[in-house]
């Protein structure tokens, strides 16, 4: 295994008690993260991008699980192979935290309000080093700074309400980033700031990327910090991925009538129609998803095939991957 | 849009929430949410009031329909004196001036139908036969895109761009003249913001609508706004035509704030201003200019004077001290 996390055929299912299959809420994802990569996530609420992220980590709740047939494999630093849902829950602690990391949306809730920002930085430290406290100390005191920080020494005895918002999410990133992780999971990690505070973390994010050799999967709904921060894009609709490409071939030439629709709806934002371009409809609830392609009923493309089978994703041009039957004649969906 | 006429005119609005302390709750000091803000708003004409969060442009729209009472300053709506009026006036005055909130999960009652929820202002602002409401809760259903067989569910049965369809149903059915739409998109994903915000610049057309547009999203007010303002710690720092401040911001924070959207081409050049630390709390807001400690451009006057507004183009309007 050559590259840092494989995604197979990923499912989620929704259990329905005995009688019922489960509802798939996340269906046949195939993803690769390389070494070192940005790879952004995006798609709308719902869609499935944050639980295939938290199955990453091990971290689906109840009553959630991981479908049959389902491969999630991670390369250790060692070049050890785990495959992460065959894993036990300490095997699972050992690797959070410590290998695969992630930042949340809301760093106001995601922090707890009753420890100081150093006791919830040690923590980590605790439970994956054998630092003394003194060296626990500094290796706080030198991650705040990395993050820039101002006054770390005093920002490290204060209680997360003392902090703004991002200032909190710095913390979070330090924390998420003092064990040296190879995979850092950001999950909407600018959803919850302003626009200012977005540009700095953004920036952040960057510059640290390059000093460590961690790969982010950095998920949002906002295709402006996709294009501002990524590689490679995978676009979610309902629970699948259903075009795959670099961040310059996406935006250039987005290959599915719903990423070039959600594009064409962004850019005319401020043009010189006054009336936008809409994707007609609503996402389908999971379990509707019917027979054909689901996205058939927005799609002002849509023909009877369209209906009658699901097409598969399949490569319309080198590295480029996009289900939809105008790109993929008499392919049918590998069922 | 200039052949309209003002609607709306706030002179030198002023809001403060006292902070109390100790024993007695004495008050220890003001919070200055809203600072001395003066805009115009013309008949059918949208103006836009962006920030970022905590900078008072919620309250000043709370404020200008008197949800919220201003501490000073002049609210005239259609050359009426909105601050002399009585409760039982401004009631009355209300069926005019609505309001649309941001999160349509929590500002509709889960326990009223649709049909009743629109129902509710009629009943409070008119008192119309059950044959006249339904005439009414039946044409705005239309105009909004509410089906009609939909109209006895119930909220939850609905998705977020629905409920917000209710919201704005809601607001609009007493035919009010000005409507403060404060963010009425930002819960909403990037496909149904655009069904949105269509809807309401079809229902400005066909009703003569006027709104004071709220939101922290840039490109979404430079589309929806004929003018917008710029808020900064309570105050507005740069006003004028949508696409005059959009093309030639003047403000150094207003140059901040635009080269602080994430681009959409991912090969285009980022020069982006950066700003260093956070907006100032407004309960100890700094001398002189509000911006001074976060601005590239900081001079001696800055830290001690707060600049006065100044019109550098017709209808431009900035408060710095770089044009003085």
């Amino acid at each position: 295994m050559e590259h840092l996390l494989e995604l197979r055929n990923l499912s989620i299912d929704l259990p329905r008690g005995k009688r019922q299959s489960p509802v798939k809420l996340v269906e046949g994802v195939d993803l690769t993260v390389r070494k070192k990569q940005n790879f952004g996530v995006v798609g709308e609420s719902g869609c499935g991008k944050s639980i295939t992220c938290s199955a990453i980590m091990g971290l689906l709740s109840y009553p959630l699980t991981v479908g049959a047939g389902s491969s999630i494999r991670f390369l250790k630093e060692n070049g050890e192979e785990l495959e992460i849902t065959s894993l036990s829950p300490a095997e699972l602690r050992k690797l959070r935290g410590k290998d695969i990391s992630m930042i949340f949306q809301e760093p106001m809730t995601a922090l707890d309000p009753m420890y100081t920002i150093e006791e919830q930085i040690n923590e980590t430290l605790r439970f994956h080093t054998s630092l003394s406290k003194p060296e626990m100390h500094e290796a706080a005191l030198a991650m705040l700074k990395k993050v820039k920080i101002p006054r770390p020494e005093q920002i490290l005895k204060d209680y997360p309400h003392h902090l703004s918002g991002g200032m909190l999410q710095r913390v979070m990133i330090a924390i998420a980033l003092i064990n040296n992780p190879r995979l850092l999971i950001a999950d909407e990690p600018t959803t919850a700031l302003d626009v200012t505070i977005q540009a700095q973390i953004l920036d952040l994010m960057n510059e640290l990327r390059e000093s460590y050799d961690t790969s982010v999967i950095m998920i949002t709904h906002d295709l402006g910090v996709i294009a501002e921060t990524c590689e490679e894009v995978a676009v979610f609709y309902a629970g699948q991925v259903v075009e795959q490409a670099s961040v310059e071939e996406i935006f250039r030439a987005a290959a599915h009538p719903y990423t070039a629709g959600l594009l064409k709806s962004v850019t005319s934002l401020g043009g010189e129609e006054k009336m936008l371009y809409t994707i007609q409809g609503a996402v389908p609830t999971a379990g509707n998803f019917g027979q054909g392609c689901r996205f058939a009923d927005r799609c002002e493309y849509c023909e009877s095939r369209c209906r009658e089978s699901a097409p598969a994703l399949t490569e319309i041009s080198p590295g480029h991957l996009c289900r939809c039957w105008l790109h993929a004649p008499g392919k049918e969906a590998a069922q | 849009m200039s052949e309209h006429a003002v609607l709306l005119d706030i002179q030198n609005l002023q809001t403060y929430f006292p902070i109390t302390g100790g024993v007695f709750q004495k008050t220890v000091g003001h919070v200055h949410a809203v600072e001395n803000v003066s805009f115009q708003i013309r008949e059918q004409e949208t103006f836009g009031l962006v920030g970022e969060s905590g900078c008072g442009k919620s309250t000043t729209g709370r404020t200008l329909l008197r949800l919220i009472e201003p501490t000073a300053g002049e609210i005239l709506f259609d050359g009426q004196d909105l601050r002399a009026l009585s409760q039982d006036e401004l009631r009355q005055k209300r069926r005019d001036m609505q309001l649309i909130f941001q999160n349509p999960y929590s500002s509709l009652n889960p326990r009223m139908s649709v049909r009743q929820l629109l129902e509710e202002p009629l009943q409070t602002h008119f008192s119309l036969s059950q044959k006249e409401m339904d005439e009414q809760v039946l044409w705005i259903s239309q105009a909004v895109g509410i089906a009609p067989e939909q109209l006895s569910r119930y909220p939850h049965q609905f998705s977020g761009g629905q409920r917000q369809r209710i919201s704005i149903a809601r607001a609009l059915i007493t035919k009010p003249r000005f409507v403060v739409a404060d963010e009425p998109v930002s819960a909403l994903d990037v496909s149904i913001q655009a069904q949105i915000l269509n809807l309401l610049l079809t229902l400005q057309k066909e009703l003569k609508l006027s709104y004071l547009f709220i939101s922290h999203d840039l490109n979404v007010v430079r589309h929806i706004s004929n003018r917008i303002g710029v808020m900064y710690l309570g105050r507005i720092m740069e006003q004028g035509d949508t696409e005059a401040v959009y093309r030639n911001p003047l403000h150094p924070y207003t140059k901040a704030l635009l080269s602080a959207i994430p681009k959409l081409d991912p090969l285009e050049e980022k020069s982006r201003i950066r700003l260093e630390g956070d907006v100032p709390s407004p309960a100890d807001p700094p001398k002189g200019c509000p911006f001074h400690n976060r601005c590239a451009n900081c001079m001696e006057v800055c830290r001690n004077v707060v600049p006065e507004e100044r019109e550098l183009e017709p209808g431009h309007f900035v408060s710095c001290h770089l044009y003085d």
